[in-house]
Parts: structure tokens; sequence; C-alpha cells
């Protein structure tokens, strides 16, 4: 290694691959090897970047050059720019269409500047199949930190004071499970990541287990650590082969170095970590169904009143458990102190809020942002606002358990409670803009008939009430829609939300109710008016 | 595909698992991979394995929509329905591909060339409506691009999803 190393990261994640990202690594790593450049520079592949839209993505360090849309065309301009008298390739360079020009720095570019990187610190900056690249990072630091330095109890209080809630849908305070969890009192307890990420639309826990998987086994080593458990579980959902591969290597260099296995860090701790395989079913994402489903059995909630899965969880042993973006946040919440974490956020939601942005917006991808951002930000300057100059119509969030929010809320700071105030939810961080030309009440359909399928049947108030609102809404779209639908659907959806036994049938309405309660003129077009103002719904062409 | 008869495939993939609880959606998951779907036989010897019934394994495996109890096509190919996809056109991408194929969503082709499913999410989603066939994800789709995918799939091409 000389002094003007650069290092050349090709992001690996499953947007870019699907661009033909793997071919650019192989390509870039044989020229730069051709032009003897193998010295200087360090061609990688890394996790996600964030800038999906503009994949394949490659990133030139420390000069911060980031190339979108490469081809194998431009693989031999890449690896000459990297000679000492290269010049940067400048048809590579972002060309930001709110600045309405190329930019060669991916720091000046809005959409990374405006973010505050934090869960997502290294996906990008490192090789997620390396231990090396992680702990030269300072990974694992906050493990040893914890491990060697803490006591349970601080561990406990010092995520407390953090003021983290968790990252998987209801933002419990997690401070406050591990205590429950921790003064159990049990021989064997369990700690399970929740990596099911059954929102279909969202996909930022894949790309940290994609990017960034040792963050994840150290958030779990900590949590092991701090409640008294020896075995963690990662449930991950069957749809994400790579993630289940990149974690596999992960796990098994943790172990190889001591992080984990017996005596941890030769501390005497032991804690090891299984990967459990989700086998396709959203309701499978509820803690006792998910529980269920690693005991072997048919993924069911477990009804009411039933004891805390902190007190009797898997194998009705005390069981930990938080989503994938939870526990990549405690090693920073371990290393710069729960106050310092609390230092970002609003009064009642600190740290960050983590979201795929997807949809109709110009720049979709991965987004990072202190709780309490304005949707607007995150749409607009981040997001770079509507494709094709389109108007705006709704942004939605919290997946089929979520909301749809129209252009009056733009300015909504977002966090768990407004966005639940407005009727929709965090969730687990799916953001989903929608232009003109989307139809509300097809969007609701669609939803409804998500959640249909998905009901586990169990409780009849989800079971046939979810099916009983998408006929009413299929019937909408279909043109055979008729006046009382509306009111209909209303008094469905509350007895729906208040009846059912889990949060998949009690949230199930929101998306009709939402869309009911900001678009109703939409409904009204398709029953009253006869035609669909969006022109999607083809009965009415 | 197999060249070994689904049963063997069985009896080697358990050979890799302890009869322990928990172990049913491993091992069914283990055969569905590597078999592409659960054989009857496989099922059979899965339950004398586990020493519990036949009828509660189907009852477990129907539960979970991976799970597929006939063979699938050469070309397995996966549409997404997610979100992002359905607000950016994965409808289109479906009828084009039912077009194509000749079948309908949830069908495979009598020659066994294709196996047609809808999936909730392969978290493409930046680069949405995706489809995935085989083990290969093609993103931000037209139908004219979905076109081109299936007209250059190699003759020769095994399932390795
Ligand atoms: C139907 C349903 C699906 C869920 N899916 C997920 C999921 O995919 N990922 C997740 O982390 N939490 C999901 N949850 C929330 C979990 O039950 C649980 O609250 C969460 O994993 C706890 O982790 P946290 O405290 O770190 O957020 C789901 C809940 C329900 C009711
Ligand atoms: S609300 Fe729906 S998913 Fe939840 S237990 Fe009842 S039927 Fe099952
Ligand atoms: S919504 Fe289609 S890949 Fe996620």
């Amino acid at each position: 290694m000389t002094a003007n190393q650069r290092t050349v990261n090709v992001c690996q994640g499953t947007g870019c691959i699907s661009a033909g990202a793997e071919q650019i690594l192989s390509l870039l790593k044989a020229e730069v090897a051709g032009l003897n450049l193998s010295d200087s520079v360090l061609v990688r592949g890394t996790g996600c970047h964030g800038l999906c839209q503009a994949a394949p993505l490659v990133a030139i360090e420390p000069d911060g050059i980031l190339y979108a849309k490469v081809s194998p065309d431009d693989i031999t301009d890449i690896a000459r720019s990297l000679l000492p008298d290269g010049k940067p390739v400048e048809r590579l360079f972002y060309y930001d269409t709110v600045i309405d020009r190329p930019l060669a720095i991916f720091r000046d570019i809005p959409f990374y500047y405006k973010q505050q990187r934090f869960v997502l610190r290294n996906l990008g900056n490192i090789d997620p199949d390396s231990i090396d690249d992680f702990v030269n990072a300072g990974g694992y630091g906050a493990a040893r930190k914890a491990v060697t330095g803490m006591t349970p109890e601080e561990i406990v209080e010092e995520v407390k004071s953090s003021g983290l809630r968790g990252l998987g849908g209801a933002g419990f305070p997690a401070g406050r499970k591990w205590e429950t969890c921790r003064v159990e009192m049990a021989e064997q307890k369990y700690v399970i990541c929740n990596a099911d990420e059954g929102d279909p639309g969202a996909f930022q826990d894949c790309a940290v287990m994609e990017g960034d998987p040792h963050s994840i086994l150290e958030g779990m080593i900590i949590a092991g650590y701090a409640v008294g458990s020896d075995t963690g579980y990662i449930f991950v959902r069957a749809e994400y082969p790579r993630a289940v591969a990149r974690l596999r290597t992960a796990i098994s260099q943790a172990r190889e170095r001591g992080y984990l296995g017996k005596d941890v860090m030769g501390t005497g701790f032991d804690f090891d970590i299984h990967i459990f395989q989700g086998a396709g079913a959203f309701v499978c994402g509820e803690s006792t169904a998910l529980v269920r489903s690693i005991e072997g059995g048919r993924g069911i909630p477990k009804a009411f009143p039933r004891p805390r899965t902190t007190e009797i969880g898997l194998w009705d042993k005390p069981t930990l458990l938080n989503n994938v973006k939870t526990f990549a946040s405690i090693p920073v919440v371990i290393n710069n102190g729960g106050a310092s974490f609390a230092s970002r956020g609003t009064e009642t939601c600190k740290g960050t809020a983590i979201f795929s942005l997807a949809g109709n917006v110009v720049n979709t991808g991965l987004v990072e942002v202190p709780m309490g951002t304005r949707l607007r930000e995150i749409i607009y300057d981040i997001g770079g606002g509507i494709l094709g100059g389109r108007a705006f119509k709704a942004v939605q969030t919290g997946g089929p358990s979520g909301g749809c929010m129209p252009a009056e809320l733009l300015n909504l700071p977002v966090d768990f409670d407004s966005l639940t105030e407005a009727g929709s939810m965090m969730g687990s961080g799916g953001m989903i803009v929608m232009d003109q030309d989307t139809c509300m009440v097809d969007v609701a359909r669609y939803f409804l008939d998500f959640t249909r399928r998905e009901s586990c049947g169990q409780c009849v108030p989800c079971r046939v009430g979810t099916k009983q609102m998408y006929d009413i809404l299929d019937g909408i779209c279909r043109k055979e829609g008729r006046p009382g639908d509306i009111e209909l659907l209303v008094e469905l959806g509350e007895s729906i939300a208040e009846t059912s036994l889990c949060a998949l049938g009690k949230s199930a309405p929101n998306p009709v109710l939402t869309t009911i309660r900001y678009f109703r003129d939409e409904y009204e077009a398709h029953i009253i008016e006869g035609h669909c103002p969006a022109g999607v719904c083809s009965s009415y062409q | 595909m197999a060249e070994q008869l689904p049963e063997e495939f069985v009896s080697d993939i358990l050979s890799s698992h302890v009869n322990s609880p928990g172990q049913l959606l491993p091992i069914l998951l283990d055969v569905q991979h590597k078999v592409g779907y659960l054989p009857e036989e496989g099922v059979q010897t899965i339950a004398e394995f586990l020493g519990i019934d036949v009828g509660e394994i189907y009852s477990v495996a129907s539960f979970y929509s991976q799970f597929r109890l006939t063979p699938i096509g050469k070309y397995h190919i996966q549409v997404c329905r997610g979100t992002a996809c359905h607000i950016r056109g994965a409808p289109r991408i479906l009828g084009e591909l039912e077009n194509q194929t000749g079948i309908s969503e949830g069908e495979t082709s009598s020659d066994m060339k294709y196996t047609l499913e809808t999936v909730a999410c392969m978290g493409c989603c930046a680069l949405a409506p995706a489809i995935k066939v085989n083990s290969n994800v093609h993103g931000e789709l037209t139908t004219r691009k979905a076109d081109e995918v299936m007209h250059s799939l190699p003759e020769e091409e095994t399932d390795d999803s």
C-alpha cells in the first residue's frame, strides 16, 4: 500500500446488481490490474450507496467522486482515470435535476448532504464480506466496550437514556424492553432479530443486512450480554437470499475472530447467532407468530391475554425481539453514549428514521434523516421531487398497516407519533411516493388484496372483514360501486380495527380509511360521477 | 435440475439435519430449494425422520407461500407485486409475461419451460417494477424490456435460484 492509495467502492446491493454491478466489479478489478494499478488502487464491492436510482454506482475515495449508471463500456475510462495523471470521467457524473447540472463529488449532491447517516454509517463504505473492513471502521469496538467494561445494568441504562425506539414499526422504547427481559429470572433466554421486512415495497432492512451485516451481529452481542442470553436468531425474509449469504459469511468470520461463540473476546461470556429463514408469510413479522414459526409451526399470533415475549417467548423462554435497524443502532448508542444519541430527533422520538424511498420520485433509494424531518424535505430536497415533472398526489408510509397522506401534509415533521396522528404509521420504513396518475381507490384495493391474502384467518373480523372491504373496493374499481359504499367501508374498517386480534387486522383498514379521509372525492368520482380521475381503472375507459 | 430422484435428494438433505424441534421449516426450505418443490415421497420421508404426521407437515407447508407441491419449470419467473412495483406498472408487466408464456400467475407450462408466480417484494423497490428469473433480478422494466429478458433466456439454463 502506498500513500496515494485509492479505493473504488462498487455497489453490490440488490438494486445495483440487478443493473449489472457484479460484472462492473469484476471488469474493473481486471482493468485496474491490467494497468498495474493494483498496488495503489483497491477495488472492492460494498453495500448499498443509497442512490439506487442511478445504479450501478461506483464511488472513488478519498476523492469522493461518484459515477452513476456505469456500463461495461465505461470501465476502461474509469480505470484510466485512476492513473497518476488521470482525469475524472465527466460523462458519468450524477446529473442533479433540481440544481440542473452534473455533480462530481457525492458530498455535493443534495441527496447525500441532506442526510445524516448513523444506522447506515457503513453502507457503501466497507466490503460487507470483510470483517477487517468492519473492524477498521471501528466495528466491534462497542461490543468490546460493553462486554469488557460495562455491567448489563449500565448498558440498559445507556439504551434507555438514548431514547431509542424500536425501528420495526411499533416504536416501543428499546431500553424498556431490554430492562424487562434483563430482570427475568431464567437459565435460558433468547435474542431475536426481526429481519422479516414484511412491508412489500421496503428494502431498508435488506440493505443493512447486505451492506453491513456485522453491525447487526454487534448489536445482538451487546443485547445478549445485557439481558443474559447466550443464543441469538436472525429471522430473515425468504425473498432475501443475498442477505442470508452475507449474514452467514459475517457470522462465520465473527466466530473465527472470537466475537461470537464460547468465551466472547476472552470474557467468559458465551453468545452465538443462528439464521432462521422465513417461509413467506407477512404475519410472521408479528412477535408471537415469528416465535411460533421458529418453533416449527404455523406462524399464527397468540391470542390475548398473553404474556409478553420478554417473559415467555421462544421455547417459552424470555426473549428479546428487535428489528434489524434497532440492533444496528446499538453500537452507535454505546460508542457515543445515550445522551449524544438523544440529541437528535424530536421530543418523543430520538435518533434517526430510515426510509426506503420508492415510487414516482426522482431519487429512489435509501434515506436516513433525523426524526422530525419534514416529508417535503425527504421527498423534494433529498428525493428530488416527482418523476417526469408530474404533480405529487400522495405519500404512503407504513406499508399495508399505514396510510396515504396528501399534499397538505407535506410539512408534517416525520416521527412515530406524527405519522400515527395522520392516520398512517412509521412502520419499518417504507415510503412510497405517488404521482397524479395514481388512483387512490386502486391503491386501497391493492393493500386490502394484500392483507386479505396474508390474514392468518384466526379471527373473523380480519378474515371476513378484509375480504368484504376488498370486494367493495374491487367493485368500485370495476364500475360497480354503489352509493353508501364509502360509509360501509368506514364502518367495516372501524369494526375490524377494534375487534381484530393482532396488529395485522387492527391496522389493515388504515390504507382505506386514510384514502377516504384525504381523497374522498376520488371515491365519489368513481361511484357517483362514473369516472376514474387518474385513468387507472380500465372499466371506466 | 434434479438428475437424482427427488426422494434421494431428500435423504441427502436429511443427513445434514438433526432431529430436533424446530427443524421442520429449515428442512422443508432446504428441500424446496434443492428440488424446487416438496415431492410427496419426500414429505413421507421427512415425516418419518421427524416422527410426525404427514398431515402436520402439509398443514405447516400450506400456511407459507414459499412452498410448492408441484415441480417448477425451467424458468422460474417471479413478478414483484409489492407496492413500489404496483404503482410503477407491475400489473402491465405481469400481463405481458402471461401473454409471452401463455400461462397465468401461479401456473407452470405443460412443457415445463415456465413457472410464473408473483411475490410480495424482493428488495429491488428503488428500481421498480422488478422481476426475477431464476436467481437474476431485472429492474426498471417496461413491457418492452420484459420481452427482451424473455427472448434472451438461454435454452439450457438451469434453475439455481
Ligand atoms: C403483521 C405484522 C408484521 C410485522 N412485520 C414486522 C417486520 O417485518 N419487521 C419488524 O421488525 N417488525 C415487524 N412487526 C413488528 C414486530 O411485531 C415487533 O414489534 C418488532 O419486531 C419489534 O422490534 P423493535 O422494537 O425493534 O421495533 C410486525 C408486526 C405485525 C403485527
Ligand atoms: S388479526 Fe388477522 S392476522 Fe391477526 S390473528 Fe386475527 S386473523 Fe390472524
Ligand atoms: S416492491 Fe417490487 S421489489 Fe420491492
